[in-house]
Formats: structure tokens, sequence, C-alpha cells
């Protein structure tokens, strides 16, 4: 007689041989200031900023039905710390990038409070407020330079490393080191007890309240962890610039509309989605950037044909037909046949 | 003196965030939708007049007979061949479909008309102005943009309380279901709902290219002065609205007055305020 044993599982084949193929990928990422051309590392260094903004904006939107368009705000702002804790307090940029980090998840909380108050699309528009409050705010600080901005001064440069290249090699593995830790945040807390009440949340509000998970409270938590990470990606973002102004630092286009782009097209509310999504948008500007406000145009195009036709973007797609899952986040049932 | 005039010329300017606002609002009502291309649809009306008065050579005020019924057309359009199939219990699809849509037109507008900043001249009533009491100057345009405002909110109220169209609106608003059994084609209806809101978005278009100087990159500072607006006077209530965009508009200009940086952040800070006290609003619809 055949009887069979079933166990719950989260891993798969298919995530196992991605992890296999990521750490690979990883070490060879790592190994690029040895192999890669002064202008190609700077290109992976943006994709690995854009990569850990789209990962971060995907955590709010489409596991805490948060949608901001106004992430741009921790986006400056973390960019304004560094320039000032490294002009005014004399630290190293190195040490300023964490402590940005915590100053941005500090300031989104009064802005949690307040525009927690405004719920689904108004929401939306209350954090682009907010966005352009800190940006006519840091515009008003003649200290750094007011509606100008500022260049990073070039003796805080130099302290960095001793030489140019191994400037651009610190920097590289900066941007490398953010959207790892970025991913790893994520996929910790979505597996955590935290991430199954988000979870909960996102399919029915009304059933995990009765329930007893306070939706606010959680909402609240992910807002903050992702104010904070956005605000370490900022000051990064513009320790690779070296110059700042409030209208690149809390420019909406750059670090909100090409972030849900890449989210979009990618696939909303999967782990896999924002990477897919950065590659296709990367490849796509590559080849179209030529094209100037034409490229825009294509960008916002493809995001609402993806939208109406294929609402959970191109991960979804493909997860809805073949069921692969890269990173182990749902449980399975995996049947064992025996025999006895 | 100075104060005063600054508050008067702040209520004139709040009848246009009105504008701004109304055509939101409304939409908001009818099927809980929010455009972020809101602003960009006012900035395009902008440009509409601006290239009929170009080619006809008429008056901008004049523009309004042919960019109010344009306007209205690429509503329904809109609506019926787009934003319909993105309306649903998931807020996600309209936001992100309007947000492409906006950057769509800004783009569109900027390879059309570069980015140089455009103005409309309305001629002599530009200048005019009224002597009040009291040293008091008032532009006949403005006033004239202020009463055109309270005329439409007057007429948005006429239309959802008291028309047969409004009797629709608010029963699509209500209960969507219901409402089709009882016959209402709720596509048809939310096609005319946002036609009405972006016939509204081309008043405040044209009035906005008179007043000021405006370029492609503008719009969605004017989707939030109108969101501000309707935040501020309460949800669903048009009069509210109104109130909404006079205290904004007044807000910016006394903070203007203080220091001509702080124009904009005074008014967002007056409606922080308003969120952090009364988060539904100053006037909130009873229901």
């Amino acid at each position: 007689m055949t009887s069979a044993n079933y166990t719950i599982s989260r891993s798969s084949p298919a995530s196992r041989f991605a992890a296999g193929i990521g750490i690979l990928v990883l070490a060879a990422l790592i190994a690029a200031p040895w192999w890669a051309g002064r202008a190609d590392m700077r290109l992976l260094s943006e994709i690995f900023l854009y990569l850990s903004l789209a990962c971060l904006w995907n955590l709010l939107a489409g596991y805490a039905g948060l949608v901001s368009v106004g992430q741009q705000a921790f986006v400056g702002f973390g960019g304004y710390m560094l320039f000032a804790l490294a002009m005014f307090a004399g630290l190293s940029p190195l040490a300023a990038i964490p402590i940005a980090g915590l100053l941005g998840a500090l300031v989104a909380i009064p802005v949690a409070v307040l525009i927690f108050r405004l719920r689904g699309a108004y929401f939306a528009i209350g954090t682009w407020v907010i966005a352009e409050v800190f940006r006519l705010s840091f515009a008003q600080v003649s200290a750094l330079g007011g509606g100008s901005g500022t260049s990073l001064p070039v003796a805080i440069v130099r302290s960095m490393a001793s030489s140019r290249s191994m400037r651009e090699a610190t920097t590289y593995w900066l941007a490398l080191g953010m959207a790892a830790i970025v991913i790893a945040v994520i996929y910790l807390l979505l597996r955590s007890r935290n991430g199954l009440a988000l979870t909960a949340i996102r399919d029915s509000e009304v059933a995990s309240n009765s329930f007893g998970i306070d939706i606010w409270r959680h909402k609240f938590f992910v807002y903050v962890i992702a104010a904070g990470l956005t605000a370490s990606t900022g000051a990064l973002i513009f320790l690779q610039k070296l110059r700042i102004s409030p209208d690149a630092a809390f420019s909406v286009n750059d670090w909100t509309a090409f972030v849900i782009f890449i989210v979009v097209i990618g696939g909303i509310g999967t782990l896999e989605g924002p990477i897919i999504g950065v590659i296709v948008f990367f490849l796509l500007r590559e080849t179209l950037a030529d094209l100037g406000t034409t490229y825009l145009l294509i960008l916002g195009l493809v995001a609402i044909v993806v939208m109406l036709k294929a609402p959970r973007g191109i991960w979804g797609f493909v997860k809805d037909r073949t069921g692969i899952e890269l990173f182990p986040l749902s449980r399975r049932v995996v049947e064992e046949k025996s025999d006895s | 003196m100075e104060w005063i005039n600054a508050i008067v010329q702040g209520v004139l300017l709040g009848g246009l965030y009105a504008l701004f606002a109304a055509g939101l609002s409304l939409i908001f009502g009818v099927m809980r939708l929010v455009n972020i291309a809101h602003g960009d649809f006012i900035v395009l009306a902008a440009f509409l007049a601006l290239s009929t008065t170009s080619a006809l050579g008429v008056n901008p005020l004049l523009t309004l007979v042919i960019v109010v019924p344009v306007m209205a057309v690429i509503g329904y359009v809109l609506q019926r061949g787009v934003l319909n199939q993105t309306l649903g219990d998931d807020i996600l699809p309209p936001l992100l479909v309007t947000f492409g849509l906006s950057v769509i037109i800004q783009n569109g507008l900027l390879e059309i008309y570069s980015a140089d900043p455009q103005k409309m001249n309305a001629g002599a009533i530009e200048t005019a102005s009224l002597a009040l009491p009291g040293n008091l100057n008032v532009g006949v345009l403005p006033l004239v943009m202020f009463g055109v405002s309270v005329a439409v909110i007057a007429g948005l109220q006429w239309v959802f309380y008291r028309s047969a169209l409004g009797r629709a609106f608010r029963a699509v608003s209500d209960k969507q279901d219901i409402a089709q059994l009882m016959g209402l084609n709720k596509a048809h209806v939310f096609g005319l709902a946002m036609a009405l809101s972006l016939a509204v978005v081309g008043i405040a278009g044209v009035f906005l290219g008179i007043r000021t100087s405006f370029d492609p990159s503008i719009g969605p500072g004017r989707l939030i002065f109108g969101f501000e607006a309707v935040i501020i006077g309460g949800l669903g209530n048009l009069w509210g609205t109104m109130i909404g965009g006079i205290i904004l508009g007044v807000s910016q200009n006394i903070g203007a007055q203080i220091n001509p940086g702080w124009q904009l952040l005074a008014g967002h800070i007056a409606f922080l305020i308003v969120l952090a006290v009364k988060p539904r609003g100053l006037f909130p619809r009873i229901d």
C-alpha cells in the first residue's frame, strides 16, 4: 500500500537553484573593481541604488498597502544629512551613511503620525506634500547652499580613501552592500511574524483586524523602516554625485516615478519583481536614453499598458504560469511518496 | 494695509485653487478615483488655450468656448477607454495609471511647446482695477475669476443635488451594483463625471494661463494645491472646498508677505496644521 507523507516546506528546487546562482553573481559583483571599467562600475552602482529604492517602495506599496509618491522626501533628506554631518560635524562620509538612515527613520515617525490620517490615494498625495515641505525647507538653509545647493568639499572626498580608484571601489561596494542589506532586511521581515501579519493585512484588513492584528502599528513599523533605509540609500546616491541641490534631492521623477515604473514593470508585491524591473529599466534606458523626453513618454506608456494588461508585472506573469518562486517566502505542501 | 491687501489677494487666489480642487473632489465623490494627472490636465488646458489664441487671434477668455468642450470630450473618452478598466477594490491601478498619464502629458507638452514659460495676454482687463475704500486696489480680472469660481461651485452643487445627472452620480457613488440594476450604465455615468471634472479643469487652465506664466512642469504643484484645498475643506463638501482654497490662498499670501521664500511653505504648513487638528477637514460632510 502506498501512503503519502506531507510536509510543509518553504524552499523549492527553484529557490535552492536561485540561491546558488545568487551567491555566484554576488561573488562576481563583489570582485567587479578587478574586472569592470570605471563607467561600468558607475552604472552598476546606480543600478544597485535604484534596486534598493525599488525594493523599499515595493515593500511599502506591494506588501503594506502604503502607496507613496513621496519617497523622494527621504532620499533627499538622507543626502542632505550626509552633507551636513560631513561638513559641519566633521564625520567621515562612511560613518554618516548609517546615521543619515537613523535620522531618516526618526523624522519618519512624526511624518507617519500625521499622514496616516489620510487613506488610500489621498495618503499618496499627502506623502508628496511632505516631500515638497522638505524640499522648500532645505532650500531655506543657506549653510547648505539654499536653493542652488552645494558640493561636498574636496578635503572630505579625499579623506574617504587614498586614491581615486580606491574611492570609486569603496562607493561601488557601499552601493552593492546597500542593495544586499535592503533585500536581506525585507526578506527577513517578510519571513517573520510581522511579514505574516502584513500579508494578512494586504489580503483583508477587516479579517486580520478581527484576528487581533494591530494594522496601524504594523504599517507604521514598515513605513519607518523603509524611510530609514531610503534615507541611507539617498545618502549614498549623493555621496556618489558629490553635489546636492533641493531640486535634484527631492525630484519626484528621479526618485519616485522611475522607481514606481521599475516595480510595476517587474511585478509588484513580489521580491523578484524589482530585480527584474531594474534590469528591464536600465536596458530600456541605455538603449533609448538618446531620445530624451520621448523615452519618458515610452516609459509612461509601458507602465500604463503593464498596469492594465498584466497588473502583476513580468514576474507575476511568470509566477502565475509556472509557480516558480526564487525567494522562498510562501509555504507549500510537499508530498513524500514512500512504500510501506 | 499691506496685510489686508495680502489677505484680499489671497482670497481671490483661493478662488482659482477652488477651481483646481472642484474637479478632483467631484470624481473622488463619484467613483473614489484620485487623478494624479489632474494638475497636468490643468496645464494641458492652458496650452490648448494658448494654441487657440495664437491660431485664431482671439482674446484668451474667449478660448473657454473651445477649451472647455474639448477637455470634456477628452475626459469622457479617457474614462471610457482607460480609467474604467482600473476601477475596483484595489486602489493601486487607478493611481499608477494616472501617474503614468501625468508623465506622458508632461513630456508630451515638453516635446511640443518646449520648457519655456508661456503667458497669455487678456488685454485691457488685465490691468483694470477697482479702487476700494481704504486705499485698496483689486484687479478686475481676479475679481471676475473669483466670481466664476463661486458660480462653478454653485453650479456643481446644483448638478449634484438637484439634477437627474447628479442623482445618477450619487446613486453610483453609494452602491454601484444597485445603481446598475436600476438601469444606470455606470461606465457612462463615470464617463460623464470625468467629462464634467475636466470641463472645470478647462476653465481652471484658461484662468491659470492668463493669471500667471506656466510651463509643462508645473502640473503636480497645481494638483497639490487642489488636493490641499479638498482636505482642508473636508472631503465631499464642495463649499468646504471653496473655503479650503481660500484658506490656502490666504496662507500663501501671508507667508509671502513675511518672506518671499515662504509662500508655498506657508500653504503646506496650513494644510498640515488642519490635518493634525481636524483630520476630516474643517467642514466634513455628515454621513
